[in-house]
């Protein structure tokens, strides 16, 4: 039973990143019916920038609160995402919105490569560790543990997907993004603005990824320039288990993907008489995936595309 | 006994039923209009009785054969062949291989004949070429045949359309407003090719806003209003139906 | 001048003798290649074309899929990988067993095949953007297990691979070491160059074959409207899978060769950027378009080898040090290309002139 509740937690606690990540795939999927290849890698942006202001401010010595500087790096990561899904937009999306599909997940791959490469060139190719910022005290839990920085993670993660349903249900971009996931050529005719919709999306989209990617490090204590493509493969696919274009369905598909994983990877040894071990983790999601796609191409709680897609 | 029958036919989207137990048979040779105010479920029916809809309720039964739920491609192999109502050919490929691309389920070489090229490959790939090229002829546009579908104009495409449908070797012909966006001249062209269409022995339905088209051409005539079929019969006495009446224009004439 | 060559362009296209002579003399070039690089830049370099060879078959494998039927297969590289793991696991020391390439090589194939009919079957009626997903965690799971099956039971020898693989026999010439021919001394990169120059030909020519028929024609009424194809009686679905299947048929085959003329496999040669590269050449050739793949095909398969030669000592003397080492550019400008070509020149560097018309009308047609 210890084993179950601890991968439980585990399971929340990925899930939970899983799911900010989702988001974002989720509401670009929403409005364009585009998969944002380019977002894993966003997340991976996030996390390394976050490492190095957290790395800069140590080395500067001033003196300040080691959880003051997580709240600076986190920040200037927040920034730097945000900035970097506009562009990716802008350059790589925007001018191929009336191409054939084809067209735009190539670029999007592409996209993917160039952010990988341009974090190997900056950040070398090695792991680089994340310095913990804040004690990872555990504490016990009926007979599991969990650390202070887990009990954060599943804290900030619950806080933001409140933060992000509230401003879609009840701001007036809020409203517009809605009316644009729903169907953008009449959103238009209301006068809503869609390119700076769309822009908006992506922006709030590739905030979460930096949360995400800050939240991930940390738990981990390792950050690397590969670490984004199997990470946004997996929330691609939690998005689409809940249910494309779907908010409470990325929230939803998140933790149940971390669960699902968490789960299997603690007991596919007993499940498989030993043949399969824990190196099998990732092929969970991939089979979730195709289970999904096969059997409930909807998701759990029904996809949500605009008239377009 | 009815080439095509829908039996109770109900389908519906999420809260809204589009159609509700519709039903209504083609006699083999007549040419059978349905029509109906915008909205009515014209074109949903249409799609129902091609396969690209399922039912949620009732049967279709094209020569005796229950295709209820069939996909498009196994509908079309059993006789029935269809045009839309937004044109939608190949855009980028000629007319002619448009065509050919109707032609194909009547043919069978598959890729060691394409590789190979032996001798019925090229037999049927000649016959398919030639066919593709009567029908081209047949419905006015072999001027065109090497032109692009989406250089062609309007009525141009509209008729290629029908020579791709008629190249699956129909014994129905079921058209979704053929003749929207044509003049008086184009829809008396159009009418009659459809009537040499009837004449060679395929059974056409075809959806309708056209009154005058439809009351020259039609034998018998179906209307759906709000999805449900309101009346049927000849043409002429439909049109004083005052259940018709009303549902196009809302209450009868004084 | 122009008029000049426009002359000499028509007749080298329209002129029947000017064919056969063209043909003649490309095909003498050719053959003397490998000694002419050999004499001139080396014999890395024939290894390098040996690649490129295999690379071109497996780029007109994917054009099948991504060019003719017009389908985004992201994880294509695991059925070389198939072809790959078939031909190494069956002629070597590992299980002991050295079954001959004319048993391997189709083995792979339908090995491959029968993957792809597997994977394709429930995926391929799925949006291309899901389709595109799922073929890369296809990818990824080949990949995994490959690199995780020596135990309990060692089906795969883990992330160590496979070596001592077994070079193709034919008629008694090993293609593992020099042999000598009417006097001429042909060692084993050249025997691999011709024999992958002549199936290279061969996957060429059933191409192009598949593109002029009934089949190529479905696939591109399915690639420009699948509705309407379905409207018209085609069996989409089986004429999808049939795309999948003959392309995972020309990866697989790919795979065994790869096998034998390195000796060694192991997983790390079928990482998701094998993939991606694949679809590169594809794209930035020209999609669909038989010449054009290869094109890219042999650009990519060299552009690594080239740059290793030019890229650091270039940048040795313009900046005094090596800023970009030859990887990292090579996947910077694959990235850069991706991006450039679809949005300036989707139809890619020479494509077919159907394809350019697809890809370049506004208001193109876009079903997925």
């Amino acid at each position: 039973m210890d084993i179950f509740l601890q991968q439980i937690l585990n399971g929340l606690v990925l899930g939970s990143v899983y799911a900010l990540v989702a988001l974002g795939y989720t509401m670009v999927y929403g409005i364009l019916g585009l998969i944002n290849f380019a977002h894993g890698e966003v997340v991976m942006v996030g996390a390394l920038v976050s490492l190095s202001v957290v790395e800069l401010l140590l080395g500067t010595n001033l003196g300040l609160p080691a959880p003051l500087l997580g709240v600076v790096a986190l920040v200037v990561a927040i920034g730097v995402c945000m900035a970097l899904g506009f562009s990716i937009e802008r350059i790589a999306y925007r001018p191929l919105r009336r191409a054939p599909r084809l067209a735009p997940l190539i670029t999007a791959i592409g996209v993917s490569i160039l952010l990988q490469t341009l974090a190997m060139l900056i950040w070398g190719r090695r792991y680089h560790t994340v310095p913990a910022l804040i004690p990872p005290t555990p504490h016990a839990v009926a007979g599991a543990t969990i650390t202070n920085v887990q009990i954060l993670i599943i804290v900030v993660s619950a806080l933001i997907m409140a933060g992000l349903m509230g401003l879609v249900h009840f701001t007036r971009l809020g409203r517009a993004m809605r009316a644009t996931a729903e169907n953008p050529v009449v959103a238009g005719l209301m006068g809503v603005n869609i390119n700076r919709i769309i822009s908006a999306t992506f922006v709030i989209g590739s905030a979460l990824a930096a949360v995400a990617g800050v939240l991930v490090s940390s738990n981990y204590g390792v950050a690397h320039y590969y670490m984004g493509f199997v990470l946004g493969l997996k929330a691609f696919t939690a998005a689409v288990l809940g249910g494309i274009g779907n908010l409470p369905g990325a929230m939803v598909g998140g933790l149940l993907l971390g669960l699902i994983e968490s789960l299997g990877a603690g007991y596919i040894g007993d499940l498989t008489g030993g043949f399969l071990g824990s190196h099998y983790q990732d092929v969970f999601a991939f089979l979730v995936l195709i289970m999904v796609l096969v059997f409930r191409p909807t998701g759990l709680l029904g996809e949500r595309l605009s008239e377009r897609a | 006994m009815p080439l095509l029958e829908a039996r109770k036919i109900s389908k519906s989207f999420g809260g809204l039923q589009a159609l509700n137990a519709v039903s209504l048979g083609i006699e083999p040779g007549e040419i059978f209009g349905l029509i109906g105010p915008n909205g009515a479920g014209k074109t949903t029916l249409f799609n129902v009785l091609t396969g690209l809809y399922k039912p949620d309720a009732g049967a279709v039964l094209f020569n005796s054969i229950d295709v209820t739920g069939k996909k498009a491609n196994r509908v079309v192999e059993a006789g029935m062949a269809r045009t839309f109502q937004n044109i939608r050919l190949f855009a980028n490929m000629t007319a002619v291989e448009n065509v050919m691309v109707g032609r194909h389920l009547r043919g069978r070489a598959g890729p060691l004949g394409a590789v190979l090229r032996d001798r019925a490959t090229l037999a049927e790939e000649a016959a398919i070429q030639k066919r593709s090229h009567e029908l081209l002829d047949y419905v006015g546009v072999v001027r065109h045949a090497h032109a692009l579908a989406k250089n062609l104009a309007y009525g141009d495409q509209r008729r290629l359309e029908i020579a791709r449908a008629l190249a699956t070797d129909p014994k129905l012909l079921a058209l979704d407003e053929p003749a929207a966006g044509m003049n008086a001249t184009e829809t008396r062209a159009l009418r009659g090719l459809l009537e040499r269409i009837r004449g060679d022995g395929i059974t056409i339905l075809l959806i309708e806003h056209d009154v005058r088209l439809v009351m020259g051409l039609c034998d018998r005539v179906a209307v759906l209003d709000y999805g449900k079929k309101i009346a049927e019969g000849a043409p002429s006495a439909v049109q004083r139906d005052p259940a018709v009446i009303e549902a196009y224009l809302g209450g009868a004439l004084p | 001048m122009s008029a000049r060559w426009r002359e000499l362009a028509h007749w080298l296209r329209h002129d029947r003798r000017a064919r056969w002579l063209g043909l003649v003399l490309s095909g003498v070039a050719l053959a003397v290649l490998p000694f002419v690089l050999d004499a001139s830049v080396g014999r890395t370099w024939v290894r390098v074309i040996d690649l490129a060879l295999l690379y071109t078959m497996l780029a007109l494998g994917l054009n099948i899929v991504v060019g003719f039927a017009g389908l985004l297969d992201l994880g294509y590289i695991a059925f070389y990988a198939v072809g790959a793991y078939t031909y190494a696991l069956l002629a070597s020391p590992h299980f002991g067993l050295h079954l001959p390439w004319w048993v391997l090589l189709p083995a792979g194939a339908v090995l491959a095949a029968f993957f792809g009919v597997v994977l394709g079957a429930p995926t391929l009626r799925l949006r291309g953007d899901y389709l595109a997903i799922v073929t890369l965690g296809f990818g990824e799971i080949i990949r995994i297990f490959l690199n995780n099956l020596n135990a309990p039971i060692n089906i795969t020898n883990g992330p160590q691979g496979v070596n001592l693989i077994d070079p193709i026999n034919i008629a008694g010439v090993s293609f593992g070491r020099t042999d000598s021919l009417l006097g001429i001394s042909f060692p084993g990169t050249h025997l691999h160059y011709y024999l992958f120059l002549v199936l290279a030909v061969l996957v060429m020519f059933v191409c192009i074959r598949l593109e002029d028929s009934r089949l190529g024609r479905a696939w591109v009424a399915i690639r420009e409207d699948e509705i309407a194809a379905l409207a018209m009686g085609i069996n989409t679905r089986n004429v999808k899978l049939l795309a999948f299947a003959m392309g995972a048929t020309f990866g697989g085959v790919a795979g065994g060769l790869f096998s034998s003329l390195q000796g060694f496999v192991s997983p790390e040669s079928f990482v998701v950027w094998e993939s991606i590269t694949v679809l590169c050449m594809v794209v930035l050739g020209g999609m669909g378009h038989v010449a054009g793949v290869v094109l890219g095909a042999l650009m990519l398969a060299t552009l690594p080898e080239l740059l290793r030669h030019t890229a650091a000592p270039m940048q040795q003397q313009l900046f005094g040090k090596v800023i970009l080492d030859p990887e990292s550019l090579r996947m910077l400008l694959f990235g850069l290309a991706l991006i450039l070509v679809m949005l300036l020149r989707p139809a890619g560097l020479w494509p077919s002139p159907t394809r350019r018309r697809e890809l370049t009308s506004a208001g193109a047609p876009g079903a997925v």
